[in-house]
């Protein structure tokens, strides 16, 4: 591949990767540190998505809809969270187990056809100022949509990452993932924090949906894909690590691309499925695994 | 003994149908419920019985499917042939995935499965020979004597397979093996250190599981005429294959078989008279509500209802 | 004197934490050993390591002359390294004589076709075990239906069905009543008399002393004291260890 190719491929893969990165965080939360089983958080993220999709109708910008999201996701999450630790954490063993993830499924199944029949099968995109429009380098053009989500990333992955090094509650939720006998013993209570834990990763969920409408179109089944970017993401990462998480979203992101561009989109699916075989068969603790 | 003269009784009605059945519609609908017992109860061995969720099916049957249709188009194999490879195949699949995965936790087997999926049908969208993305059309030989229409045939044979699957996952469930595989379920370390080879038993049920996932796909390509990889690699066989043993009843080989007979029926009444999207919905509230309300599925209730009635 | 169970300079870590730090012990033949130290000294992780639940980062553990390191645990115990659990790990979809025919039908009656006599005649063996350890009446109860005491006496009855000649009991007596572990201590030394070498690792410390011959103290993953029962007593950095400086 040429040169100049290579270079436009890798700038594109960095600015998906970041996105990707931002994106898989809530589920490096939810599934990394908490241990859930939450092979629904890429529905959630697109139900996030056309969340974005049915105020920006209204007239408002896809971003600050996306802020808006946060608040009412943060609280979807915490229900979720608590029907799941009642109905089949709390039971424990390997059959709440099997339940758990076949819950997660049911729900990503009920989600994706809610949409199918709220929206149609038709992809739904948005507007904005900054979408259609391209910035132009050298040679390169790049769309100033990935430039946008990749700020945004940027920002909700490090608000994240500060959150949970430097605020109480973000550090008791990493505690709560390393040793939970010892925070009970602190006085904290774990289901309480894992509850707000959820809560922040489905908020973060929202506004990657609405990153996700920006970056491109969206449909229902949109989340399939997503379950293999966002879970290869995490598993690569190592479970729980937060810089783990971008630097594997970068890798994710620049493969992507480079498969796109050598190979064409035929092959492009199989790259984040692949990567995560790979993964789980020769390293499964990943890049950063505690 | 009794499970054989049930099995018998079945394949005597299933033959004795073709010959006194004339509207085809009942075959094409009952080789379609009976491929879902097939993929149910293999997809119960190990999901079931030893706790491991697949959410691959479709990677395991579509397998099988292209394995029967590849070998049909070089070789013009007979039925049996393409059966033996199919299942083989889907076997080989099965401890391949099985020895990367099976040593971690389920959820990451789960997840596997998701990719192997994907890879899967990757795979096959980039392969010429087999059809690519636009698929294969297949010229069916004429049926084997006994058989006037091919359809009858292929409802006689899934028939055959349904009973074998069940049999099979018969065998295992009451069998030293199965109570290894859940005693993995229940406790995998502690059936570890009871002296269960855990990782080789989780490799058996996932070998077999898949074996038998594939001999349900064998039979496609012929049903169809035709293959090609969106419909083969399918989310709905993920879908049936796993929510009709979790509403069914996990426990016992008789549970997938209720699911599979419950939903294929669902399926074919509201995708005719609502909308395909309406049936997925369907399965997939009820399943949200099984696992969470009737963990035990569908026999567990009516166990219940019965040792309640008890004086 | 050729040790039983000989543990050489195990070591075991997990991230930056050292759980294992070089870890020796020789145990002989049919011998009573206890194993105390304070909450999260490593006595569980140095057990996990000898039954194969977790692999050793360096060092060997050597049974019966062979080195089993690398055998995983169910390969172990065929050997006849047994273990019962500190969280009482019933298979809970099983009757408490279902529990017993699992070691039985992969340790002791191990073959590929199972008959009706085979099968009867591991049932015999499990029903043995739970009358000489007082579950026989609960044979057929669920175990997830099962008390405390109940609980511990199966997960003992449990290893006791692979036939152990190293059983490793963990924490068998932890919060039950001082009849209840009586019991339990009756029936370790009923273990014991049959030739059984038996490893305690216990908090309490009359049953730790009633019961051993020689008794290690682990601290923070070192041994710091070794010895006879009334010897690691008295030891100061024993009391240490346990009550703080």
């Amino acid at each position: 591949m040429p040169l100049d190719l290579l270079l436009e491929a890798v700038i594109f893969g960095v600015l998906l990767g970041c996105f990707y990165a931002a994106v898989s965080m809530g589920l490096s939360v939810s599934f990394g540190l908490l241990d859930v089983p939450h092979v629904a958080h890429p529905a959630i993220m697109v139900f996030g998505a056309y969340c974005t999709f049915l105020l920006t109708r209204y007239g408002l910008d896809p971003i600050v809809t996306g802020v808006l999201l946060m608040p009412p996701f943060f609280l979807l999450g915490m229900a979720v969270y608590r029907f799941y630790y009642e109905a089949f954490e709390k039971r424990g063993g390997k059959e709440a187990g099997v339940r758990g993830i076949a819950f997660f499924f049911g729900l990503a199944l009920v989600i994706e056809v809610g949409l199918i029949l709220g929206f149609g099968v038709d992809q739904r995109m948005v507007e904005a100022a900054y979408i259609g429009n391209s910035l132009s380098i050298g040679d390169m053009r790049i769309p100033l949509r990935f430039l946008v989500a990749f700020g945004v990333a940027l920002v909700l992955m490090s608000a994240l990452m500060l959150y949970l090094s430097k605020t109480f509650t973000g550090r008791a939720i990493k505690a709560v993932a390393q040793d939970e006998p010892a925070l009970r013993l602190m006085g904290a209570n774990p289901v309480r924090i894992k509850q707000w834990a959820f809560g922040i990763a489905t908020a973060v969920a929202a506004l990657s949906g609405a990153l996700l409408i920006i970056i491109g179109p969206v449909e229902p089944g949109l989340d399939r894909v997503y379950i293999g970017r966002t879970f290869s993401v995490v598993v690569l990462a190592g479970l729980g690590s937060m810089t783990g998480t971008l630097a594997a979203g970068l890798i994710l992101g620049i493969s992507e691309s480079i498969v796109l561009m050598q190979f064409g989109a035929s092959w492009a699916p199989a790259v984040s499925f692949g990567l995560l075989l790979i993964v789980l068969g020769f390293r499964p603790q990943g890049l950063f695994g505690r | 003994m009794r499970f054989w003269i049930a099995a018998g009784f079945a394949l005597a009605l299933a033959a004795a149908a073709t010959v006194m059945l004339k509207n085809e519609y009942y075959f094409f609908a009952g080789y379609t419920v009976l491929m879902f017992v097939v993929l149910a109860t293999a997809w119960n061995i190990l999901g079931g019985y030893a706790g491991y969720v697949n959410f691959g099916t479709p990677a395991f049957f579509g397998l099988g499917a292209y394995s029967a249709a590849v070998l049909f188009k070089a070789t013009a194999a007979p039925l049996a042939l393409q059966l033996l490879l199919a299942a083989t195949m889907s076997g080989l699949l099965g401890f391949a995935a099985g020895m990367l995965t099976l040593r971690l936790r389920g959820i990451f087997f789960a997840i596997a499965t998701i990719a192997l999926t994907v890879i899967m049908e990757t795979l096959f969208i980039n392969w010429r020979y087999a059809g690519g993305a636009t698929g294969l059309q297949l010229l069916r030989p004429p049926p084997t004597v006994p058989f006037e229409s091919y359809i009858k045939m292929l409802f006689v044979l899934m028939a055959l397979l349904a009973v074998a699957a069940v049999a099979i996952a018969r065998y295992i469930e009451r069998s030293w093996i199965g109570r290894g595989l859940r005693a993995i379920r229940d406790s995998e370390e502690a059936a570890e250190c009871s002296g269960v080879p855990t990782l080789r038993l989780k490799l058996f049920a996932c070998t077999v599981s898949g074996a038998l996932m594939g001999a349900a796909g064998a039979t496609m390509p012929m049903y169809l005429s035709f293959i090609e990889p969106a419909s083969t690699f399918n989310l709905n066989y993920a879908i049936g294959a796993l929510a009709s043993p979790m509403i069914g009843g996990t426990a016992s080989y008789l549970g997938p078989v209720i699911g599979a007979i419950l939903l294929s029926t669902i399926q074919q009444v509201v995708t005719v008279t609502i909308s395909g999207e309406m049936n997925v919905m369907i399965v997939g509230v009820m399943l949200v509500v099984f696992v969470v309300a009737a963990p035990e599925g569908i026999l567990g209730l009516f166990r219940k209802f019965v040792s309640s009635r008890k004086p | 004197m050729n040790p039983f169970l000989e543990i050489k300079q195990v070591s075991k870590s997990f991230g930056g934490f050292t759980a294992l730090d070089s870890v020796s012990i020789a145990i002989a033949s049919g011998e009573r050993f206890g194993l105390i130290g304070p909450n999260g000294s490593g006595k569980t992780t140095l057990i996990n390591c000898v039954s194969g639940s977790l692999r050793n980062d360096s060092g060997s553990i050597v049974f019966d002359g062979e080195d089993v390191s690398r055998l995983p645990a169910y390969q172990r115990t065929r050997r006849g390294i047994a273990r019962s659990f500190q969280i009482p790990r019933p298979f809970a979809s099983m009757s408490v004589l279902e529990n017993l025919m699992v070691p039985l039908e992969y340790v002791a009656h191990r073959g590929l076709v199972v008959t009706k006599r085979t099968e009867a005649g591991a049932e015999e063996e499990a029903m043995q075990i739970l009358r000489d350890i007082g579950l026989a009446d609960k044979a057929a109860t669920p175990s997830n239906r099962l008390s405390q005491v109940e609980l511990r006496k199966l997960e003992l009855a449990r290893a006791l069905a692979a036939r152990p000649r190293l059983l490793i009991s963990d924490e068998a007596m932890a919060g039950l009543s001082s009849n209840e572990i009586s019991e339990v201590l009756e029936i370790l030394f009923k273990l014991s008399a049959t030739g059984i070498t038996i490893v305690m690792i216990e908090h309490i410390m009359q049953a730790v002393m009633k019961f051993s011959q020689r008794v290690v103290c682990l601290d923070a993953g070192k041994i710091i004291c070794e010895g006879a029962p009334d010897v690691i007593v008295a030891n100061p950095d024993v009391q240490r260890a346990y009550l703080g400086a």
